[in-house]
This record gives structure tokens, sequence and C-alpha cells, in this order.
């Protein structure tokens, strides 16, 4: 069983937002608007937060990509009254839309604030949509998929060919949208993947490791002139 | 004979029989506040929890600050009434009634601010069809559930000799109080099985009451936030909704003393009483305030002490000091001394600890939202009109309801009122008498006793 997983380089990263934009496109994450975008209710699965140098105040800003950081095991899905939000077996957190109640319990779970709220009816189905995602109605919770669909798509291609999975047939919007090839993504599982390599580095870490959530997205730190 | 007994107790009777024009006043207020809070949810529901000030990362506001208050506040009754009799306090009598009525009417507010507070309340019924119990949210509902029966059962048992006295002397309503009433004659079978009755259930509510406020509390302290995640928050809301109740409970005697005219039901010595209940509580409540805040601040982790500074001195500040002020030091100053102005002291505190209490519950959900882990940028979170009117309608329906309440039955119990009259004090005395060992030897000594 694979377990799937994402490497990030932060020193590769040059906070250029691709891969938001490209989260944004595949899974039909609505623009709320202004309006809506200044009371602070902007929906970005994939969200480059940026932070201020300690080492360099007023000259070097930090970038750090966080989509949903895929726990082993998620304080919000424990939290969840519905089993709207769960760990499938490949280690995936996924939402059901359909079934959730709203009550943002998993939102106030989440240490990194990876779920988002449909305040409002933000988008309707239509042409422009990727119809391989879920338009998300208004009331429900939502959050990256690690790109769910794509894996979907992947696997029933593989066994209409009558092979397994190949490695890099499965990668999310960001990953491939990025062009620093900061994010890596793959199976965790697989020893010899790339991510799994890179998941070993002593460079490696995860976001808030003390909480114990452990994520199954890994961090690459800033090395090059920072020690 | 019999009617004699209850014409003694007339005054108790009067609003039941008759309505004045006062009443109809105060059911149009609260009928407009009640538009208010409809048009509210109207407008949440047609436009999404968008129309709230909610926003992200701050996705629990008013609704819940409410749901822990009202659930709060309906400790005062069913567990303060069964306390009371379980340590067989005469000074109960006229009590115990009104208390009760406060925790099933506030219960079904309290439980409605989660519909109100869902953005797909249409879709409630998948908590029963794929409830998930490691989810505090579904032990909120199995406590709360489990609550509310209780504390019907345990209200409607008393009621049924007085329901009883409504059946034969009204001349409305007889088909309600007739069915409601059982079959009540005041046998000494059916009194014995009654008292029996009544004793099983107030043993029964004060271990759910207390699970009610804990697993509210665990909503908070099973996530790993910041100043949520603490193993006190169990008690401490227990102490808090105790607290709180008093104090509602209070507000609410002064309110049917002044307006039903039970002045002499309701004497200064029971608002002595619970001024000093609630003066033990004030200082319960520093207690546990006072212990939570010295750990999360000694230990000063960074992430603690982000949410802490914000409340102590940064954005919240407004809020926590004004709560230690309601909670602790206009409480303690009003209530230390009660021997003069009994009433008006004890009101006072009281009305200070409500907006107290309420503010304590905004400081716990509010500011550790509003302080994530990572580098969001705070969330500033401000109350839409929406808000304001679905908790103004939410105060307004409960007063309501209490109101219906004392039009259709007694607000202080009758029969329990000549219970104390007829046995009460007997009682009280042979009890007494038993507690004194030399009283007991020299002459009232029972033959058969063991010397």
């Amino acid at each position: 069983m694979p377990r799937w997983g994402m490497v990030i380089d932060l020193d590769r990263c040059t906070g250029c937002q691709a891969c938001v934009m490209a989260c944004k496109a595949e899974n039909n994450v609505p623009a709320v608007g202004r309006r809506e975008a200044a009371r602070g209710r902007v929906i970005s699965w994939m969200q480059v937060l940026t932070e201020e140098d300690e080492g360099h105040p007023g000259e070097v800003r930090r970038f750090l990509p966080r989509p949903c950081l895929m726990c082993d095991d998620p304080p919000c899905t424990k939290v969840c009254p519905v089993y709207a939000t769960y760990l499938n077996p490949e280690g995936i957190v996924t939402q059901i839309y359909a079934r959730c109640i709203g009550c943002r319990f998993c939102m106030a779970a989440c240490p990194y604030n990876a779920k988002y709220f449909n305040w409002r009816a933000y988008q309707r189905e239509g042409p422009d949509r990727n119809p391989d995602v879920s338009v998300r109605p208004k009331g429900v919770v939502e959050k990256c998929t690690f790109c769910h669909h794509r894996l979907q798509k992947a696997r029933e291609r593989a066994r209409a060919e009558r092979r397994d999975l190949g490695p890099g047939e499965y990668v999310p919007a960001c990953a491939e949208a990025c062009p620093a090839r900061a994010i890596v993504f793959g199976d965790l599982a697989d020893p010899g993947s790339e991510v799994a390599r890179l998941a070993r580095s002593p460079r490696a870490f995860r976001l808030l490791e003390a909480l114990g959530t452990k994520p199954k997205v890994i961090y690459l730190t800033e090395g090059e002139g920072r020690g | 004979m019999a009617d004699r007994r209850e014409d003694r107790d007339a005054v108790l009777l009067a609003p039941i029989e008759r309505t004045g024009p006062g009443f109809y006043w105060t059911v149009g207020a609260l009928g407009l506040l009640i538009l208010w809070g409809a048009i509210a949810y109207w407008t949440q529901l047609e436009g999404g929890l968008g129309v709230t000030g909610l926003h992200q990362p701050v996705s629990w506001g008013f609704y819940v600050t409410n749901f822990v208050f009202f659930i709060g506040i309906s400790h005062a009754g069913t567990l303060i009434s069964a306390i009371l009799r379980l340590s067989k306090a005469e000074w109960r009598r006229p009590v115990t009634r009104m208390a009760e009525v406060i925790t099933v009417m506030v219960l079904f507010i309290g439980a409605a601010q989660i519909l109100v507070d869902l953005g797909r309340p249409d879709r409630i019924i998948n908590i029963i069809r794929h409830g998930r119990y490691q989810s505090p949210l579904l032990w909120d509902a199995t406590s709360i559930s489990a609550y509310l029966t209780a504390s019907l059962v345990y209200l409607y048992l008393p009621m049924i000799p007085d329901i009883a006295i409504l059946r034969d002397r009204l001349e409305k309503r007889k088909l309600l109080y007739a069915v409601l009433a059982l079959g009540w004659t005041g046998s000494p079978r059916q009194q014995h099985v009654l008292n029996r009755a009544i004793a099983v259930m107030a043993v029964l509510v004060i271990p759910i009451a207390v699970s009610v406020h804990s697993v509210v509390s665990f909503v908070f302290s099973m996530t790993l936030q910041p100043m949520w995640h603490s193993t006190i928050f169990g008690p401490y809301f227990v102490v808090g909704a105790i607290f709180s109740g008093i104090a509602a409970l209070i507000v609410a005697m002064l309110v049917f003393r002044k307006a039903y005219g039970l002045e002499g039901y309701l004497r200064p010595v029971h608002f002595r009483y619970l001024g000093q209940l609630l003066l033990v509580m004030s200082l319960l409540w520093f207690y546990f305030t006072f212990a939570e805040y010295l750990t999360g601040y000694y230990g000063s982790e960074p992430e603690e002490m982000k949410v802490f500074r914000a409340k102590f001195s940064g954005r919240f500040w407004p809020f926590f000091w004004g709560m230690a002020l309601s909670n602790f030091v206009i409480p303690v100053l009003c209530l230390v001394r009660l021997s003069r102005h009994t009433v008006g002291k004890v009101l006072t505190a009281s009305l200070s600890v409500l907006v107290g209490m309420w503010l304590e519950r905004f400081i716990i959900v509010v500011p550790t939202l509003s302080s994530p882990r990572l580098p969001f940028g705070e969330g500033l979170y401000w109350p839409t009109w929406v808000e304001w009117g679905e908790t103004a309608g939410s105060f307004a329906l409960f007063a309501l309801f209490y109101l219906l309440f004392t039009k259709l039955f007694p607000i202080v119990s009758i029969w329990e009122i000549h219970e104390g009259r007829e046995r009460g004090l007997q009682e009280v005395e042979a009890r007494l008498l038993s507690y004194l060992p030399d009283l007991a030897e020299t002459g009232l000594a029972r033959p058969g006793q063991r010397g």
C-alpha cells in the first residue's frame, strides 16, 4: 500500500506562487472576491506563508508553501462528528463535502490552519470548471486533497493498460507547476523513491513536529548561508 | 379545609388565574427581540455564514460562546435544586422550581446555538447516521440530551401535586391539567412513591450535570490549541457553569418576586444564602482562573504566550480585565457583607457575574483561534448585526419560555410550601434533637435504642 507524501525544499522555493495558482485552477478553488477577501475569507488550499528572516530583518523574506500536511495522526479527523474527514488507507486526509455539516470543529482543531470554509456560495458548476473535481456548496469545509482525483485517473489508466501505477504517474498540480522543482511528490513507502530519499535527508524536518501529528509533507531547511 | 390551605397561597396561583397588561407588554417586547433574531437567522440561512463576522482563522465566535454560556446557565437549576434537596436545606422550598425551570428552558436555547452555528443545518441528521463517537461534539450531544431528559423528569415529578391543585381549582385548561396530574389524589402511597422518585432523580442528575459541562469543555481541551489544551478545563467549566447558574437563578427569582409579589416567599434570607453561595463560587472561579493562567504564563511556551498576551495586554484586554472585574472584584465587594441592603447587593453581583461569565466564554473561544501558530497574521473578529440579533433573540426566547411557564404552572411549589409548614418544622426539630447527644440521653431516648 503506498503512502503518499511530499517533500518541499525551502532552499529552492522562490515564493513565486505558481503552486498556489496551479492548485486553484486544478481544484476549482473559488475566487471569493475583493470584499470577502478583505474579511479574511480567502480559500487557498496551497498557501505560501511569508515570514521576516530573524537574521536579516527588513531584507530577507522566508517562504513556506503550506498544503494540507496529511498528518498520520490528524487532529482534524478525530473531532469530526460525522466522519466527513478521515484518513484513508493510503494516508490521504480526505473530505466528504456531501456529508459535512459545517460545524468547523476540524478547522478549530487543525494546528496548521489548512482547512477552509465556504462562508457563502462562492461558485457554481460551469464549463470552465475542472470536471474531475466537485464544486463545493456553501457551508462545508474544504482543503487540499493531494489532487486525489489525479490518483484515481492515473490508477484507472494503468488498470486499463493492465499494468501497475508507475512512479511519477500521479503528481499533484502544485508539484507539477513548481518552476524551481522545490516540490517533490511520491510514495514514502517505497524506499527507493526520490521523495523517500529526500525525506531521510539531514535537512528534513516536519512542521510543528513536537505536536506529534506526523505530517507526510516534509520540509528541507534552507541550508546555504544559514548554517 | 383543603380550600383554606390553598387560599393562604393564593398569590402563587394568581398569575395562572389572571393576566394583566404587564404580561402582554412583556411578551410584545420579547417578541420584537425574537423577531430580530428570526430575521437574522433567516438571513443567515439564505446567505450562508458569510453574513456573520466569522472568517479564517476565527471560525467560531458568538454562537459557540453563547452555546457554552447557555449550557453553563443550565447548571443553576437541576444541580442546585438536587443538592439542596439532598442536603435537606429547608429554605429550598420556594427556590427549587424556579431553578429547575431555568435548566430545562435554557438547555433548549443552548442546544439550538449549535444548530445556528452549523454551515449545513439541513444535514444535522448525519450526526446520527454517520456519528463518530471519537468527536467531543458527539459526547456533547449525548450528555446534553441525557441532561435534558433527566431535568424534564426532575422538573415534572415535583409538579404533579401542584398540577392536581390546578386541575381541581381552575376552570380553564382542564384537559391539560387532568392529563398531566396523572390521577394524583395525594394518598399516602402516592406520596411515598413520589418522594422516592424525586430522591432517586436528585441523585441521578448530579453526575449527569457534572458530565455536561465537562464535555462542553472537552470540545476545546481535546484539541492541541494553545490555552485550550488544558486538563483543568473540565472542572473549570463546571465551576464557571454553577457560578453563572446561581447568578441567573438569583436574577430570575428577583424578577418574579417583583412581578408576582412573592416577597412573602422569597425573603432576604434566601438571597443571603444564595449570595453566600455565589461568593464561594466567585472565589473558586478566581482560584481556577489563577491556576490556569499562572500555569500558562510560568511555562511560557511561545504559542501559549501569544494567546496569553493577546488576552492580558493585547487586543483582548478589555474583555479579559472586564471579566476579572465583573466575575471577581464586583461580586466579592458586593457579597462580603450581606447584613444590610441584601437584595440590592445580591442583584448587582448576579448581573455582574452574568456579564462576566459571558465574557469568560468569549475570551476562551476567540483569542485562541485568532492567534494561529503559523505566520498567517492575526484574525480580527467583529460580529455583525446577525450575531447580535441571534444573541438578543436567544435571550428573549429564553425569557419568553420562562414567562409562559409561569402562566401555566405555579413558579413556587405550593405543596412543598405546605409540607414545609406542616411537616418540615417538626422534622427539623426532630433532626436537631438527634444531633445533640445530651438531649437524647436525658429523656428523649426511645426504648429499644442501643444504649
